[in-house]
């Protein structure tokens, strides 16, 4: 069920505006995103993750390269079966959590009855229930992350992107909610891309974690985690664990202090 | 630079409406009697700032606005305060204020009027009456936006609460009470002016209220350009202060 | 410290009847200080007030203002929202405009009627005209950052659910921006009132503005102050009914907002 994405030598420059030279954010990007893998991706700060996303994603266009999505090619636009979870809260202030749910099934013409079972089933799923009339403003920054997430999830996406959803969050909610992230993944079948700052999250919920470099961003290595399918929050105590998030910050290390370094430069 | 260029279109825009205005005026496609064209509105201004026929007017008017500015600064601020450390006065008096500019200020003109005479003081104090809320409700902004955390620093410090007060509270909350005393600034002319043209014996808006009585639209339109003006100059300037300190603390 | 609680309805009921206390207090010793002759009691105000909704002249002269009124709110308010919007959706117009717009909106306006006068003649269009004026800068100045402050996720958003233009625009973009453009119309609401009646106060033979400068004319301190109180009561009234529909669309509190400064 999940989709199969490709990444063909991609680049993303951002045209100079106004007396800026042209930004070179992105790439050349080589990617085979197995379907139903759950991918992660870490790298230092401004090294075009979020634009990564963004490509994939069919919100920006590329300037060299192609994405394909299932065979087919992505051209700079969104095509079906891609739901996105980004990093600002998202949620609609002026619908309560169930309109909010339901909002992009409303969008599809699906009819009414169906909606709500869905819906319900969603809520339940997403530990949202008793929360249905609330607005977003009455909500937690977690459980408007879970809103998010759940109106993504109805559309049944093949291909889920995550950009750093969990990063308002506490360490403790964010291993809690990676917990749930799997159950929904092994329970919808999609192909999962997580962007995550934090090491240890990418470790524990990816089968595979790509880590890219500084500004233009590369994947410098793909580690393999080779966890089992049925894995939880639990994994941080074995030893590979440890060893796999080392060897993440080996190879970020000086890619952030170089990062660090651009942004000293830039001020 | 972004910015200097989105200032040179506005000068631009600026120029071309006055250009587009005078041409109107000059070919007849606004009557004479209608409108007289910007040139000669300028000439007109510069004629009597040199021969002095102004300068009653405008010390009438300045010094009210100056008077109405002052009190409604000082007693806007003081309130301020006052209100924003008895939570319960700020409770009661909220819808008030909130509500407050929903009432034409100047339909208690009149009453003035009857109280004080037609001298300076209706004026002065709608004047006061405009402007005061304005300083009220932004020292309560201000004040309500001091982030308890530099408060507890200052304790931890061992500062007294005159101390906190000088050098914590009030330097973190000026951008806001500069945002006050614009706008006071704003709305004292908009009172004094507003009033004189109402109902006045003496002043610029009453000059201009005078002038349109007797159909001397080049003294009528040379005050209007010049009022507008002179506020419009004092206006953008405090606006572009307060939009520097405004960007150094990060907020604009 | 005290700590923070909320304030019981009993509490606030309290707080407003001491308030409405306090101003009837104000008002009665302004009255004894002044004289007769300056200022009527409140009560001798409330019943003449009382009087005149139900005199025959009143309501004519209403009927005048507020038609004005009206029209020129409906011209703000479409305008107004016309302009912000498009000011907002295009960014280089919007900072071009901006501060253009923010000092029209800081002259003293009165001076611009005799103007008004001129082009329009004596007359509703003039009242009309004047009033819109005063209520279509702020409205658009509020609706243009209404759509500026569109949280670029919910378009986002909204293209990776697919949806065409005209979805974007009624199901996100509209909704997304209404509290604000809503607070610009609540402010342009009041600032209209003020230019209609400052438009009759000037150069008018009807209207309440007119029965005001009439009354100063012939020192009848009664009816000042009873159309005063009536057209305070009104606006109040009003204004605190748009701002609690204004809270309600914020679903926050809203603090007292100055006119747009």
């Amino acid at each position: 069920m999940g989709a199969h994405g490709e990444l063909r030598h991609v680049t993303r420059v951002y045209p100079g505006n106004a007396g800026q030279p042209p930004l070179h954010a992105l790439g050349p990007i080589d990617l085979d995103l197995k379907a139903g893998e759950f991918f992660g991706v870490v790298g230092p700060s401004g090294c075009g993750k979020s634009t990564l996303l963004e490509v994939i994603a069919g919100l920006a266009p590329v300037s060299e390269g192609e994405v394909l999505i299932n065979g087919a090619p992505v051209g700079g636009k969104v095509v079906d079966g891609v739901g996105v979870v980004f990093q600002d809260d998202a949620s609609f202030p002026w619908l309560t959590v169930r309109d909010n749910i339901a909002f992009g099934l409303r969008r599809k013409g699906i009819p009414e009855h169906e909606v709500a079972g869905t819906v319900t089933d969603a809520i339940a799923l997403m530990g949202l229930a008793g929360f249905e009339k609330a607005y977003p403003a009455q909500l937690s920054g977690g459980m408007r992350q879970r809103v998010c997430i759940a109106r993504t999830l109805v559309r049944q996406p093949q291909l889920i992107l995550l950009d750093e959803p969990f990063g308002a969050l506490d360490q403790q909610t964010r291993l809690l909610m990676g917990d749930e992230l799997l159950n929904l993944w092994r329970q919808t079948g999609a192909t999962i891309l997580l962007i995550t700052h934090a090491l240890d999250e990418a470790t524990m919920l990816a089968d595979r974690v790509g880590v890219m470099s500084s500004r233009p961003g590369v994947f410098l290595e793909i580690v393999e985690t080779g966890w089992s399918r049925d894995r939880d929050s639990r994994i941080v105590s074995e030893t590979r664990f440890g060893e796999i998030t080392a060897r993440l910050w080996t190879l970020l290390r000086e890619e952030s202090m170089k990062a660090m370094n651009m942004e000293k430069k830039t001020r | 630079m972004r910015v200097k260029r989105v200032t040179k279109l506005r000068i631009l825009v600026l120029i071309v409406s006055f250009v587009v205005v005078e041409l109107l005026c000059q070919f007849g496609l606004i009557a004479r009697f209608t409108m007289i064209p910007p040139s000669e509105m300028v000439i007109g201004i510069v004629g009597l700032l040199l021969s002095g026929k102004l300068n009653e007017d405008m010390a009438t008017t300045l010094s009210s606005v100056g008077i109405a500015l002052v009190a409604s600064v000082i007693v806007g601020f003081a309130a301020g305060v006052v209100i924003h450390s008895f939570r319960r006065v700020r409770r009661t008096i909220d819808p008030l204020l909130a509500t407050y500019y929903s009432v034409p200020v100047f339909v208690f003109y009149p009453i003035f009027i009857v109280l004080f005479g037609l001298t300076d003081i209706p004026k002065i104090v709608i004047g006061f009456l405009y402007a005061v809320a304005a300083v009220v409700i932004n020292t309560l902004n201000g004040l309500d936006r001091i982030p308890p955390v530099l408060v507890k620093t200052g304790r931890i410090m061992g500062m007294t609460r005159i101390d906190i007060a000088l050098r914590i509270v009030l330097p973190f909350a000026a951008p806001y009470l500069f945002t006050a005393v614009k706008l006071a600034i704003a709305y004292s002319f908009i009172g004094v002016i507003g009033s004189e043209f109402i109902l006045s014996n003496r002043g610029l808006g009453y000059s201009i209220s005078y002038a349109y009585n007797n159909f001397d639209n080049l003294t009528m339109y040379s005050l209007i350009l010049f009022i507008l003006t002179f506020v419009l100059i004092i206006n953008m300037t405090l606006h572009s202060w307060e939009k520097k300190l405004m960007q150094r603390r990060g907020f604009a | 410290m005290t700590a923070r609680r909320r304030w019981t309805p009993p509490e606030q009921l309290v707080d407003w009847l001491v308030l409405f206390a306090v101003l009837i207090t104000a008002w009665q010793l302004a009255h004894w200080w002044a004289g007769d002759v300056a200022m009527t009691t409140p009560f001798g105000t409330i019943a003449y007030s009382v009087k005149t909704l139900l005199s025959a002249e009143f309501w004519p002269n209403v009927w005048a203002t507020f038609s004005a009124f009206l029209i020129a709110l409906a011209l703000a308010s479409a305008g107004g929202v016309l302009i912000g919007g498009i000011l907002g959706y295009h960014r280089l117009s919007g900072e071009v405009a901006e501060p253009i717009l923010v000092g029209i909106y800081s002259i003293p306006k009165v001076t611009l009627y005799p103007i008004i006068l001129l082009f329009f003649g004596i007359g509703i269009e003039a009242e009309v005209a004047f009033g819109a004026l005063h209520g279509i800068i702020p409205i658009a100045l509020f609706t243009m950052n209404a759509v500026r402050n569109i949280k670029p996720v919910f378009i986002k958003t909204a293209l990776v659910m697919r949806l065409g233009p005209r979805e974007l625009f009624f199901s996100v973009l509209m909704p997304a921006s209404m509290p604000e453009v809503f607070t610009g119309l609540r402010v342009g609401f009041s600032l209209t009132l003020i230019g209609t009646l400052l438009s009759e106060m000037f150069g008018s033979r009807s209207g309440l503005g007119f029965m005001l400068m009439n009354a100063i004319g012939m020192h009848d301190m009664d009816v000042i102050m009873s159309v005063t109180l009536l057209l305070a009561l009104f606006a109040g009234l009003i204004n605190a009914g748009l701002l609690m529909l204004d809270r309600h669309l914020h679903r926050a509190p809203v603090q007292a907002t100055m006119l747009g400064g």
